[in-house]
């Protein structure tokens, strides 16, 4: 297939001088490039806020442990959830919906190539802020001070009484920076799906990717502004000596929490609607059968959208709210399970009768399956609110929402690597060095984060630096560090693997595994303008019909 | 490995295929991301209605800026003459409409200046003063910031308007810029509504 490159002389060069090749990245404005630039400057992150991980549980490995001071356990505990929310997780999934919406309804690229930039350059820029605060945080004389109050800085500890010295407002800086990255970004998603689809890509046949894209970028929209708004009044308070979040003069410090969780919990759907979207691409094409449900698919996605928005103060349960503010969240915390059950259904839908492949974005897909579904289960326990009272701040909750993002998230975007990867780069990764890849992770993460509940029901709370021995934790802690190591070389199989296979993997062709997306279509990576001839669909599956005249699937829709 | 051999040929496009515009569509999330921060500010500041511990009051302090009210809602009729104009190419009419658009805009801004002015020097309310002065001059600030965007992505199409380069090949860019300038003038009547009905 790879007649549909258009040769164009002049533009296959040799070798380039690497500051020419430097050169035109940093001033690209594709939407490919901008995509893999989002996606390394997440994995660089994700190395960074893994270390971060690492060093707290080797402190907390046994108890009256001093491997760190309590004030570098604050800064890590703070940098590692910002760092892995707002510079691992959100720039990699910015990074797929970059690199793959345009390519899936047939477009040349984003809507705005240029927002779409200016949008990775500001996340980027925040991150460096946030990292800049190890040097400048208490001015340039030598002691780092990195933010440590956590990483929704209640207030009053983001308050300048609380917080001396420009730790805090690097993170403020750098919040509400790669906000308005994001909000680039989602504008820039949303106009492209709505306006660059190629003829016959009508809204009812476009890739359950970009619907679950759409509909995050919608959520983006209005649950980072908050965000932004509330670091704007909390700049307002540092810097103007307002008093927003000053108790002292009448302020409130519950409202900061609130304005916190209208974006903090959304923003978990934000993350997790894309890997959503990517189980439902590759789950189907390893079954070898359409996706289950395909409309009742879409309308769960729009409808936990919905739902997320008013769920947040379940994160509040246990400052004392009056008991109708209580019952609402409890309730409307447990309606979202059920959209998200009708989806895990219509993946096992999908799945039931196919011929199912156990190639290595399978293995991470069904793993996410049962994975996500436990983290699922202990929400809803943890939105019954007198349930929570009891183990609201323990590590109960730490190992419940690790299960969503590191068994849900997390592993749906190893599958996404694992299936893109060869579109991507032309080259397949390794099968072999992917199976190591898969069993030491999921060992890991089974022996960190399933053991972590227990130390939380026995009482173990969260942000505590050590602990007394012969509470009955200890054993525990040591076991979850343990975990954690063996996760932290999973991750080293994965990055070693993403580096070789990148020069020596098996060439990918233009369709590896035979799928069905338009991505497929074109060569692997695909050439700069995407698509020789503007593509025209007439059903959901375009590839099926192309490689099936006989039996299209345009037919039946 | 791919087992398709046929070279992509898609089938014969469709019919008839329209696209909504990326301008008005990414305006239109602007508009959306923008209430959201806005919707914040307005909860912040019903939140915080009279639970200043000094004073001074809204009710002390504050006057009803109806003239000046006035001025920025009518400049969303001029935006919406000039750009009507625009697509009959009645370019003289857009010129003068859109001026006075700038004109209008640029006195709701003086009237929010000389307002705080007075605030401050006659009545010595700052952002720092009070809850009350901290949510009001953040609300009305971020609106007035809005404004002064505005103003100056219209005087940028002025400019370029008496460069003799607007035309109606244009007129979809400035039905954009009119969206934004109407939403402005939309935000104003919550924010007036808020602080100087409710808020009083």
């Amino acid at each position: 297939m790879s007649s549909n490159a258009i040769t164009i002389p002049g533009t296959q060069i040799e070798a380039r001088p690497w500051v020419d090749e430097l050169h035109q990245w940093v001033t690209t404005v594709d939407h490919k490039r901008l995509g893999i630039l989002y996606i390394l400057s997440a994995l660089l992150f994700l190395a960074i806020g893994g270390v971060e991980a690492l060093i707290i549980r080797i402190q907390l490995m046994r108890p009256h442990n001093d491997f760190v001071s309590p004030e570098v356990f604050n800064r890590m505990f703070t940098m590692h959830g910002t760092t892995m929310i707002f510079f691992v997780a959100m720039p990699v999934l910015f990074g797929f919906a970059n690199y793959l919406v345009p390519l899936m309804i047939g477009a040349r690229d984003m809507a705005f190539p240029r927002l779409n930039a200016f949008s990775f350059w500001l996340s980027f820029l925040g991150a460096l802020l946030l990292y800049f605060s190890f040097l400048g945080g208490s001015g340039l004389y030598g002691a780092g001070n990195a933010p440590d109050v956590g990483w929704w800085s209640y207030a009053p500890l983001g308050a300048r009484a609380f917080s001396p010295g420009h730790s805090s407002d690097y993170w403020t800086l750098a919040l509400l920076v790669s906000g308005f990255g994001s909000i680039g970004t989602a504008i820039n998603i949303i106009a492209t799906i709505l306006c660059l689809r190629c003829p016959g890509m009508k809204i009812n046949r476009m890739p359950l990717l970009v619907w679950m894209n759409l509909v995050m970028a919608g959520m983006v929209l209005i649950a980072i502004t908050p965000l932004s708004a509330a670091q704007i009044m909390l700049l307002i308070d540092r810097y103007l000596g307002g008093h927003f979040f000053d108790t002292q003069a009448g302020g409130s410090a519950v409202l900061w929490m609130h304005f916190f969780w209208i974006f903090g919990h959304p923003e978990v759907y934000i993350l997790i609607i894309p890997c959503f979207a990517f189980m439902s691409e590759i789950i189907p094409v390893f079954s070898r059968k359409p996706i289950f449900g395909y409309p009742v698919m879409v309308a769960a996605t729009v409808c936990i959208a919905f739902v997320s928005m008013s769920v947040w103060a379940h994160h509040m349960f246990t400052i004392g709210m009056n008991s109708y503010a209580n019952s609402f969240f409890t309730l409307t915390t447990m309606v979202v399970g059920i959209p998200t059950g009708i989806k895990i259904f219509n993946w096992i839908g999908t799945m039931w009768g196919g011929r199912i492949q156990f190639k290595t974005p399978m293995l991470f897909s069904i793993a996410f399956l049962f994975q996500f579904l436990i983290a699922g289960l202990t929400g809803i326990m943890m939105a019954a609110s007198p349930f929570d009272w009891q183990l609201s701040l323990s590590y109960f909750v730490v190992a419940h929402f690790h299960y969503v993002i590191v068994g849900g998230i997390l592993f749906a975007l190893f599958g996404a690597f694992y299936y893109w990867y060869p579109k991507m780069t032309g080259r397949m990764l390794s099968e072999r060095l992917g199976k190591w890849h898969f069993w030491l992770f999921f060992i890991g993460f089974h022996l960190t984060f399933d053991v972590m509940h227990i130390p939380g029901i026995l009482g173990m709370p969260r942000r505590i630096y050590t602990y007394e021995p012969g509470r009955g934790w200890d054993t525990l802690n040591f076991i979850i560090t343990i975990g954690a190591f063996i996760q932290a070389l999973a991750i080293l199989v994965f990055l070693a693997n993403l580096v070789i296979s990148y020069f020596r993997g098996a060439r990918a062709g233009n369709d590896p595994w035979d799928a069905w997306t338009l991505e497929w279509s074109v060569s692997s990576p695909p050439p700069a303008y995407n698509f020789a001839t503007v593509p025209t669909v007439s059903s959901r599956r375009p590839l099926w019909d192309l490689k099936h005249p006989e039996d299209p699937d345009s037919r039946y829709e | 490995m791919s087992t398709v051999t046929t070279t992509p040929s898609f089938p014969n496009p469709a019919t008839e295929w329209h696209l909504p515009s990326r301008g008005k569509v990414a305006m239109a999330c602007l508009i959306i991301a923008e209430s959201a921060i806005f919707t914040i500010f307005v909860v912040a500041y019903l939140f915080y209605l009279g639970k200043s511990v000094t004073g001074p009051t809204p009710r002390e302090v504050l006057e009803t800026p109806i003239f000046y009210t006035i001025c920025l809602l009518s400049s969303s009729l001029t935006i919406h003459l000039a750009a009507k104009s625009l697509e009959r190419d009645y370019r003289r009419l857009f010129l003068l409409s859109w001026m006075l658009t700038i004109a209008l805009g640029g006195l709701f801004l003086f009237g929010t200046a000389q307002e705080w002015h007075r605030l401050i020097y006659a009545r010595g309310l700052t952002i720092s003063t009070n809850l009350f002065g901290t949510t009001y001059y953040s609300l009305v600030g971020l609106h007035a910031f809005h404004v002064t965007a505005g103003l100056i992505m219209l005087s940028l199409v002025a400019i370029f308007g008496f460069a003799g380069r607007v035309g109606m090949d244009q007129s979809g860019r400035v039905a954009v810029l009119s969206m934004y300038w109407h939403f402005v003038d939309a935000v104003w009547v919550v924010v007036f509504t808020v602080v100087y009905v409710l808020g009083r």
